[in-house]
């Protein structure tokens, strides 16, 4: 009887203590592994173990989930032109439909914590999902006739939400276009430079406390800063007298640069400082860039390329994924600084250990040499950070801070950056070949993407 | 919104049942689905017609101020054509509300998604054509909810809709004339079964 009591004591106190470690994990700690279920897409893994960021409410079903996804993507949607909106769904005429795949929530096709099952831009529906709806294509399309459903969404031909690239008018203007453009130049990157403020002011002379701190080499090298130029002394981001931080917070910038912070903030390398303690409040649900300014807010540690999925360069495996991890704190050097030597720093896959033997590096190079116009180097941002017309202010050109926004799927970039070169046909051919995108376009793509024939045979039928 | 609906029922059915335990006389609750269907269906009509003339037809060809197109979101001062401003609309009137729902169709549409699926719509679209001027009614159950469904005749009233239909790609047929019924608005109501 006593050892049947120990037993249960011990038992009783055992389930108590392990308790008490979920509870504190759950309810205290910001991060929650042990309550991870199976690892989430590359999309999301820097947060996966903030569940709020998601998970709003533990009593939510589909429309929380859907809420959260579109709290982070609606924007990026619109701005897809989105081919398959929820609204092309929700009438009742499609209620069949909706009971084969219901396309209405994000979730239909993008399950997450599904490893096994994940495929590229996060897909976890079979490869054929487009026979649901378009079974009958072949009747409309003759051209598709004996295509299987899972080469739709191949590269040059369909993506789901953004065929911006890809429709048939907009593939019909740009029949038989040069490989190469007469003058190769990045219209945007032109304008942007050719905005840029041509002669600097006088530098004021720099406030931080000489009493508490020495700054020699520092002051040089803000001294040649636009923040110099720009008026921007030491105050502005280290404070004033007994507020002065040595280490200013990671997001001390976000006060004067808050659209280039937005990108940042909901793109891979900085969606984990968006994190807000408050699930309900979380980042771009409540795009509050003040409320994130304070650290106690913020849930979540600065990203590390430790914490990537990528390669990365051993020796940078612990930084900070901060605003200072590409543009430095003082130097604030843009060009090439931040632009490739900034990505190559960290990244170590074939792309970027190929690039500076790319022919795109070698435009880098002429335009620096001035043997081409401004704007006529290809970085690694020009394609994957690129310059873009701002909505709101007509003729501004910022740059985009979420590197992953004109990423996935790669036909993105034909729009945004590759047509200021290249012929359509050319684009679409090497944007389909992954072995040219390893070796970081060295050489002729061996795909051919049929898509712009298919095109023109449609007109002729 | 949910809620809203949820409480609004109750206190409609509440209000019911205390008429009925009365004894007074047992009234239809709510609007004939007919005339909800036929007064949104005038909306629509009206809304379209008045974009079509007002802006499309003043704006739009040769005064050239706009470029009405199917693709104008790529276009400088590009347009959304009536069709698109309709479904437009229609998705916009999606977002808001599930207490009806609408959209326009045609027995030979250039979007081949925009042909009739339900068997009422394949009626209904049939019988405007068949019965010019005359709108049809049926009833429906889709995904387990009971709808009352009206078709309209929607006409060809201008020159631009029957050229653009007749020079698409994609039209699968291309003599339409003025005055054709060239396809047919649905506006779907959900109704207790």
């Amino acid at each position: 009887m006593k050892k049947v009591t120990l037993f249960y004591s011990l038992l009783t106190v055992a389930v108590v203590a392990l308790a008490g470690i979920w509870a504190n994990e759950l309810f205290l700690q910001p991060e929650k592994q042990t309550f991870l279920v199976g690892e989430t897409s590359h999309g999301h893994h820097q947060i996966e173990l903030a569940c709020g960021t998601c998970h709003q409410s533990p009593f939510g079903g589909g429309e929380v989930l859907q809420n959260a996804c579109m709290g982070c993507h609606a924007k990026e949607l619109k701005a897809a032109h989105d081919s398959h909106p929820k609204s092309k769904f929700t009438d009742p005429r499609n209620a069949d439909r909706l009971e084969q795949i219901d396309a209405r929530y994000c979730v239909a096709c993008h399950r997450e914590h599904q490893p096994d099952i994940t495929r590229d831009m996060g897909v976890t529906l079979a490869t054929d999902f487009c026979v649901a709806c378009h079974l009958d294509i072949a009747e409309d399309r003759p051209s598709h006739d004996g295509m299987g459903f899972e080469t739709c969404a191949s590269a040059g031909c369909h993506n789901f939400h953004d065929n911006r690239a890809l429709y048939e008018d907009f593939l019909l203007q740009h029949v038989d276009e040069p490989d190469m453009a007469a003058t190769p130049v990045i219209a945007a990157m032109q304008a942007y430079v050719n905005a840029q403020q041509p002669a600097p002011k006088q530098a004021p002379a720099p406030d931080y406390p000489e009493s508490s701190f020495q700054v020699t080499e520092i002051e040089k090298q803000w001294l040649h800063s636009a923040h110099a130029t720009a008026e921007s002394n030491c105050s502005a981001c280290h404070g004033e007298g007994e507020q002065f931080k040595a280490q200013p917070d990671a997001l001390v910038c976000v006060d004067c640069h808050q659209p280039q912070a937005s990108g940042f903030l909901i793109g891979k390398h900085g969606m984990r400082l968006a994190v807000k303690r408050e699930a309900a409040e979380s980042y771009p649900l409540n795009p509050s860039l003040k409320a994130l300014k304070q650290p106690d807010a913020r849930l979540l540690t600065p990203m590390t390329p430790s914490q990537g999925r990528l390669p990365f360069k051993a020796d940078v495996h612990g930084e900070s994924l901060t605003c200072n991890s590409c543009h430095g704190a003082h130097e604030y050097q843009l060009g090439t600084s931040a632009s490739v030597d900034a990505c190559m720093g960290c990244h170590d896959d074939g792309h970027t250990n190929q690039y500076k033997a790319s022919p795109h590096y070698a435009q880098v190079l002429r335009e620096a040499a001035g043997e081409v116009p401004a704007g006529s180097g290809v970085t690694c941002a020009t394609c994957h950070m690129p310059k873009l017309e701002s909505e709101e202010e007509p003729g501004v050109f910022r740059t985009l801070h979420n590197q992953n926004d004109n990423l996935r799927p790669n036909e993105k970039m034909i729009r945004s950056v590759c047509l200021d070169c290249h012929g359509l046909q050319f684009a679409l051919d090497s944007l389909a070949d992954p072995a040219l995108i390893d070796n970081n376009f060295q050489g002729r793509s061996k795909v051919s993407i049929e898509s712009i024939q298919m095109a023109i045979e449609r007109v002729k039928e | 919104m949910k809620a809203t609906k949820l409480w609004g029922s109750l206190a409609l059915a509440g209000a019911v049942a205390l008429t009925a335990g009365c004894g007074g006389e047992e009234k239809a609750a709510g609007v004939d689905p007919q005339i909800m269907a036929d007064s949104l269906f005038a909306v629509m009509a009206s809304d379209r017609a008045n974009y079509t003339k007002l802006i499309i037809k003043r704006l739009g060809g040769e005064a050239g101020f706009i470029k009405p197109d199917e693709h104008w979101e790529d276009l400088d001062n590009g347009a959304p054509l009536p069709a698109q401003m309709f479904r437009f609309g229609a998705e916009a009137v999606a977002e808001r509300t599930d207490a009806f729902t609408y959209s326009l169709q045609s027995l030979w549409p250039i979007n081949k998604q925009n042909a009739p699926r339900t068997d009422v719509e394949k009626t209904g679209l049939q019988y405007i054509v068949d019965n010019p001027g005359k709108n049809y009614y049926g009833e429906e159950e889709l995904g387990g909810v009971k709808y009352y469904t009206a078709v309209y005749p929607d006409v060809a009233v201008a020159t631009p809709c029957v050229d653009c239909h007749n020079k698409h790609k994609d039209s699968p047929r291309t003599d339409f004339k003025i005055g054709d019924t060239m396809g047919g608005v649905v506006v779907r109501i959900p109704i207790k079964g």
